[in-house]
């Protein structure tokens, strides 16, 4: 064949039509539009909303915020819970579609943070009340930090089967071992009371 | 027309704003009684954020509460810092023995980063507004300005946020070399910047005819339910504690007030939503003109120890372990309005009471006076223009 335009790389037949299994096809799709949920309480939310800004761009990750659950697949945890707002996070999490995954931004997310010794109304780790995948340090952590706990996760959702066996993989950030298993949690667990 | 008119049959509809709503700033939720789309009544609930921070000050010593004032309102972290800090240094005063006298090169970064962080506030308080109205390219052009505010900051204490920089007796650290360079270039293309944010919103009929009108609050009812800040000032009242109650360096930077006065045009009432919107631009353009000002009062740097005009920190380690018995309080203007501290010390190290008096409190005060007989999807305008933030409300 004389078809310049086949000789091309990108072009040829091989480069262009993949096989994947359909398992697979759904994990590579899911983990390049990961919609996140605007949840931002506290000051970590200001560094998510700096990090949807021009300078980090989450955008060009397939992150685009959603200001509805239903839309989301990604709640991203920013800022103190309290516990007045301890059960809500809990109606928005079983408000998302599955399958779901939580990030924790922040220290308050994700054990109470400076807040975890003195405070009444503080709620010591979000991970009471949903399943955390991701775990992201910082009194507010840096942009760049929330990144790099995304593509943790993408990490986890690039494994996530939505026909075949699904197991549920130890935590990312070791030493916080969530009660629930996490990972795109099919059945939603019991709640513990919190404790007053 | 009043809503009895607006609403013949009296049906009505509760509509739930919050606690998790992208326009309501934070986890504020508002409890809206519509008919159609007029809100009969509105009720803002309040704790969603109540973090008992003023609980936390009667248990930490005097200097360990300043992380603490951060978290009060992280939007305006260093003038929260310097609120607090000049509570304490006005109670150290109250006794000659244990008075501090901050040096001038202290003073002058203290007032060098309230005015930079003033405009990095009043950024995200205008292209909020300006997204919860549906504009959401403006709201980008204001990160990115407010990410070179941060950087600065960031190589002057280390944080982008939550910076803990101002001190008990002055600053934590001294400005680091060629600042004032950095800061003027800085300025300089800011300036040049905002012209290009005015032209894309400010000017833009769509813009100000959605706000122009909405949820007007007289200078009187401005003052009876005690507004402060830009959202007074927003009002045509002009008051400023840096100008009338000047306090550090600001009664020797003549501070210059911008009022509301129907900047809508024909179609605007003072004190509209509009007004509001347009005195937080004017006030960045003061806050810029009051940085280079203080840059050029700027005293070198010390050379030897003790110098009293170029150090940036005066120690008050030992005041701060038996400080004087007896209560202050101190008020200053943050870019949300005054921001006070009423401090009652029993003469330990540990405060007796914190007790912290911010804008947004009042600001949501007033929510369900001005909210009633608007429409419903001036709801947001209205919460954007008045800038509240959520955990100065809760604390
Ligand atoms: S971790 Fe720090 S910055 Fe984040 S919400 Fe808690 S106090 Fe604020």
């Amino acid at each position: 064949m004389n078809d310049h335009t086949q000789e091309r790389p990108g072009n040829r037949l091989d480069e262009q039509v993949h096989f994947a299994a359909v398992d697979e096809f759904l994990a590579w799709g899911k983990e390049n539009s990961l919609f996140y949920l605007l949840f931002a309480t506290a000051c970590c939310g200001i560094e998510l909303m700096q990090a949807g800004g021009p300078r980090y761009d989450v955008d060009r990750l397939g992150m685009i915020p959603r200001a509805t659950p239903r839309q989301a697949d990604l709640m991203i945890v920013a800022g103190t819970i309290t516990h007045k707002m301890a059960g809500r996070v809990r109606t928005l999490w079983e408000q998302m579609t599955e399958p779901r995954w939580v990030v924790s931004m922040g220290s308050c997310a994700n054990s109470g943070g400076p807040f975890s010794k003195w405070s009444y109304s503080v709620l010591n780790g979000v991970d009471k009340y949903v399943p955390v995948d991701v775990y992201i340090p910082g009194c507010p952590p840096r942009p760049e930090a929330l990144i790099d706990g995304v593509m943790a996760l993408r990490e986890r959702v690039r494994k996530y089967r939505t026909l075949g066996v699904r197991e549920t993989t130890p935590h990312i950030v070791a030493g916080h071992e969530a009660p629930f298993g996490g990972g795109g949690c099919a059945v939603p667990p019991v709640v513990e009371k919190a404790k007053e | 027309m009043t809503i009895e008119a607006m609403t013949p049959n009296g049906e009505r509809m509760t509509l739930n704003m919050g606690p998790h709503h992208p326009a309501t700033h934070g986890v504020l939720r508002i409890v809206v009684e519509s008919d159609g789309e007029v809100v009969a009544t509105c009720t803002p609930d309040h704790g969603y954020l109540h973090r008992s921070i003023e609980k936390i000050g009667e248990c930490i010593d005097w200097p360990l509460f300043v992380p603490y004032t951060d978290r009060v309102d992280y939007v305006c972290a260093m003038n929260a810092n310097l609120a607090y800090c000049l509570a304490v240094e006005q109670l150290l005063a109250t006794d000659a023995a244990s008075a501090v006298k901050v040096p001038l090169r202290g003073e002058c970064i203290r007032v060098l980063v309230a005015e930079l962080n003033r405009i990095s506030s009043h950024l995200v308080a205008v292209g909020a507004m300006a997204m919860d109205v549906g504009a959401y390219t403006p709201f980008l052009h204001a990160i990115a300005q407010r990410e070179l505010v941060n950087d600065i900051f960031e190589k002057l204490c280390g944080q982008r946020l939550t910076y803990n920089y101002v001190t008990i007796g002055g600053v934590a650290f001294d400005l680091y070399a060629q600042a004032s360079e950095e800061i003027t270039r800085f300025l300089d293309q800011f300036e040049r910047e905002m012209v290009r944010f005015n032209k894309l919103i400010t000017t833009s009929t769509i813009f100000r005819d959605r706000c122009a009108s909405v949820a007007p609050v007289s200078a009187a009812e401005a003052i009876a339910w005690g507004l402060v800040g830009p959202n007074l000032r927003g009002s045509g009242v002009d008051w400023d504690l840096r100008r009338d109650e000047s306090y550090g360096l600001y009664g020797q930077l003549a501070v210059r007030v911008p009022v509301g006065q129907c900047f809508a045009g024909r179609h605007g009432k003072v004190g509209d939503c509009f007004d509001r919107y347009v005195v937080r631009l004017l006030e960045i353009q003061e806050s810029v003109r009051l940085c280079r000002e203080t840059l050029k009062l700027l005293p070198p740097p010390a050379v030897k120890a003790n110098d009293p005009t170029g150090g940036y920190q005066a120690d008050v380690s030992r005041q701060l372990k038996k400080p004087p018995k007896g209560e202050v309080h101190c008020r200053t203007e943050a870019p949300r309005g005054e921001m006070g501290y009423f401090l009652v010390s029993d003469g330990t190290k540990v405060p007796y009471r914190v007790r912290c008096r911010t804008g947004s409190f009042s600001a949501a005060g007033i929510f369900h006076k001005v909210m009633r007989g608007i429409f419903l999807a001036d709801v947001v305008t209205v919460i954007g223009s008045f800038d509240i933030v959520v955990p100065e409300i809760d604390r």
